[in-house]
């Protein structure tokens, strides 16, 4: 157990745009532990979306070494790394990014469809017993223009869920959301945190929602400058809810 | 992803976008249905030219008098009169693959029964013509050899003529005038049917040739002769007996031209078949363009609908879809058009041909569905989808997982 699920080693990114370099990342160095709830803070342009694509398995780095629950995957080609986005991790972005005029059960059996040997049957259970941990078992036929901003995050997060991931990556999850359903969907993370021991890793720019996680690091021109745990720097937020 | 969740897939995104899926199906539905209906046509026709020959009788061989040259100036075929009817009798024995002969000399005369009269063709055969010809006396009888010897006034009238002289009155026994000679009825020909083009074959009347060329006429020579060889494979080598005959008959030098011409009809058969055939391939190779125009069309719609998708793609990518999961979606969406369309367009097609038959313009060719066509004009369909769905469904799985997502 002392392997932790994310070790990332002087990790760098750079971009080329043109004849100019741009270096996203500049050599982060990182663990997380299995079971973790850590939020990434930064302004646009930190690096912050480099290094949470990196961690997602969409990007890799241009030199570092990252390494996901022991396994190598920054050599991975494009196909190994979408069997292991398929196995295990589940995203959560700002913007939903739900299939549109499309049920939400539909939605939430995707990642399904391209693991193997999984009967349409099982698959529609699966994806029902999903809605249901979010409180949308009701909404399941409902095409997701239907739903409302909370629901749609909701029926995303099932959908992360499904292939019961060890890791869930979520960019601004409550960027587009007012605060009370912004609370919703941060109590649904936290509690998946606890009960079901899936490590989050969050981005976001809102301190108060920041403060839900556990382990907080602050990203500045491609280089962590700063780390906090649990209350650390959150006195005087307006946290009336609970906090982990 | 296996096939047949694949293709579910693909059947739920366009369904999403029905009305575009019919149009883009539409060029395919279109381009197949018209190959199928083109080259039935063209089949039809073949069929209906194969049918007349066959019912003239597939053994048949011609003999007309050839050029002849004199002095170095060649006439034309037929210019020079230089069948007898000896000549015809002399194949008939010496040759033994032949069967029978019948001499023919014809004329136009205007014939009278009672107050009705009607202009026809004089055909003058020998007593084997229905033999020869394959073609069967429906009532009474032809004349025998005897009635031609005695150059017979008798007479076997063409269902037409029959029809126009008698309607519906027993014409076996009457007396029709040719040329003011009376002529007795002794039979009726079968009816041989509409042969479509420009002549009715029904509308004539036969005579012993001896008759013709005695009392109506007044020629010596005949102008062909009609010959049935003992069977439509020994045909060829009928015609090279007849020529080798023919050749001492007439004495012409080795090296010389013949004077004389065989032909026969499985030759002519052949010639008029393939020229039916051409006919087949052009309209089949014509309609197959409107089928290309088809796939372009799936191609046209499968780029946009890879842009419109862009999100999508991205979505699926970041669950887990790899290269090929993606490249199989697009692809099937594109052959799940065309082999749809191409079902659809199979339907149309022979829909269309049965059609065609009441259209006037149409009507005197049969259309004949071939199942090579059907078969050739699907598989080309679903090609053409993968062909043209391939370029869009590559464009897509190689789309950046990162960019896709953010595309607005």
């Amino acid at each position: 157990m002392a392997t932790p699920i994310i070790r990332l080693e002087n990790l760098v990114k750079v971009y080329k745009i043109g004849e100019t370099e741009v270096r996203a990342l500049r050599g982060i160095s990182y663990e997380v532990e299995a079971g973790e709830f850590l939020a990434i803070m930064g302004a646009s342009g930190s690096g912050k979306s480099t290094l949470m694509n990196i961690i997602g398995c969409l990007d890799r780095p241009t030199s570092g070494r990252y390494f996901l629950e022991g396994e190598k995957v920054s050599t991975f080609d494009r196909d190994k790394l979408a069997r292991i986005r398929n196995q295990k991790i589940g995203f959560v972005f700002q913007t939903f990014n739900l299939l549109p005029r499309t049920t939400a059960l539909e939605n939430v059996e995707l990642p399904l469809l391209y693991s193997s040997h999984i009967h349409s049957k099982q698959r529609v259970e699966m994806a029902l017993q999903a809605l249901e941990s979010v409180g949308l078992k009701d909404r399941a036929y409902h095409k997701t223009n239907q739903l409302s901003g909370g629901e749609q995050q909701r029926v995303a997060i099932a959908r992360a869920l499904l292939n019961n991931p060890t890791l869930i990556l979520a960019d601004e999850p409550t960027g587009n959301l007012d605060t009370k359903t912004s609370l919703e969907i941060i109590n649904i993370f936290s509690r998946l945190n606890q009960e079901k021991r899936i490590t989050m890793v969050m981005v976001t720019h809102e301190p108060d929602i920041a403060c839900f996680a556990r382990k907080r690091i602050y990203i500045r021109d491609g280089e962590i400058i700063k780390e906090e745990s649990n209350g650390e720097g959150c006195e005087e937020s307006a946290g009336k809810e609970s906090r982990p | 992803m296996n096939i047949m969740r694949t293709s579910r897939v693909a059947l739920r995104a366009l369904g999403r976008n029905k009305m575009r899926s019919f149009l883009t199906a539409l060029g395919i539905i279109i381009g197949v249905g018209a190959v199928i209906s083109m080259v039935s046509i063209g089949e039809g026709a073949k069929q209906g030219v194969e049918d007349r020959f066959a019912s003239m009788g597939t053994n048949l061989l011609f003999v007309s008098p050839g050029s002849r040259s004199r002095g170095g100036v060649h006439s034309g075929f037929g210019g020079f009169n230089t069948l007898k009817p000896e000549d015809a009798v002399a194949i008939e024995q010496q040759c033994d693959a032949v069967q029978y002969t019948s001499p023919s000399v014809s004329t136009r005369a205007q014939t009278v029964y009672g107050n009705k009269n009607w202009n026809t063709s004089i055909q003058g055969t020998g007593a084997m013509y229905p033999e020869v010809r394959n073609w069967p006396v429906e009532q009474g009888t032809y004349f025998d050899e005897s009635q031609v010897r005695t150059a017979a006034k008798v007479c076997v009238l063409g269902s037409e003529v029959k029809k126009s002289l008698f309607e519906d009155e027993d014409a076996i026994g009457q007396i029709v005038r040719v040329k003011s000679i009376p002529f007795r009825v002794i039979g009726v020909l079968k009816s041989k049917g509409e042969s479509g083009g420009w002549f009715n074959r029904d509308d004539m009347m036969t005579v012993p040739y001896t008759t013709v060329m005695k009392r109506l006429t007044g020629q010596e020579y005949i102008s062909s002769i009609d010959i049935s060889a003992v069977s439509a494979t020994r045909t060829e080598e009928a015609q090279t007996q007849i020529e080798e005959l023919l050749r001492i008959r007439h004495r012409i030098a080795p090296g010389a031209d013949d004077d004389f011409q065989v032909r026969n009809m499985a030759e002519i058969a052949e010639g008029a078949a393939q020229a039916t055939q051409i006919m087949t391939i052009l309209l089949g190779s014509i309609a197959s363009i409107s089928l290309l125009v088809g796939g372009i069309g799936i191609m046209n719609i499968m780029l946009v609908s890879v842009t419109e998708r862009i999100r999508e793609i991205g979505i699926r990518m970041a669950v887990g879809a790899q290269q090929k999961d993606i490249l199989l979606q697009f692809l099937t969406e594109a052959v799940v058009l065309s082999v749809l369309g191409g079902l659809i367009g199979v339907l149309f097609g022979v829909g269309l041909s049965k059609l065609l038959v009441y259209v006037k313009t149409f009507s005197q060719f049969k259309t004949a569905v071939s199942p090579g066509a059907i078969i050739l004009a699907f598989v080309f369909a679903a090609s053409v989808g993968i062909f043209f769905g391939f370029y869009p469904a590559r464009k897509a799985s190689r789309l950046d997982p990162i960019e896709a997502l953010r595309y607005e």
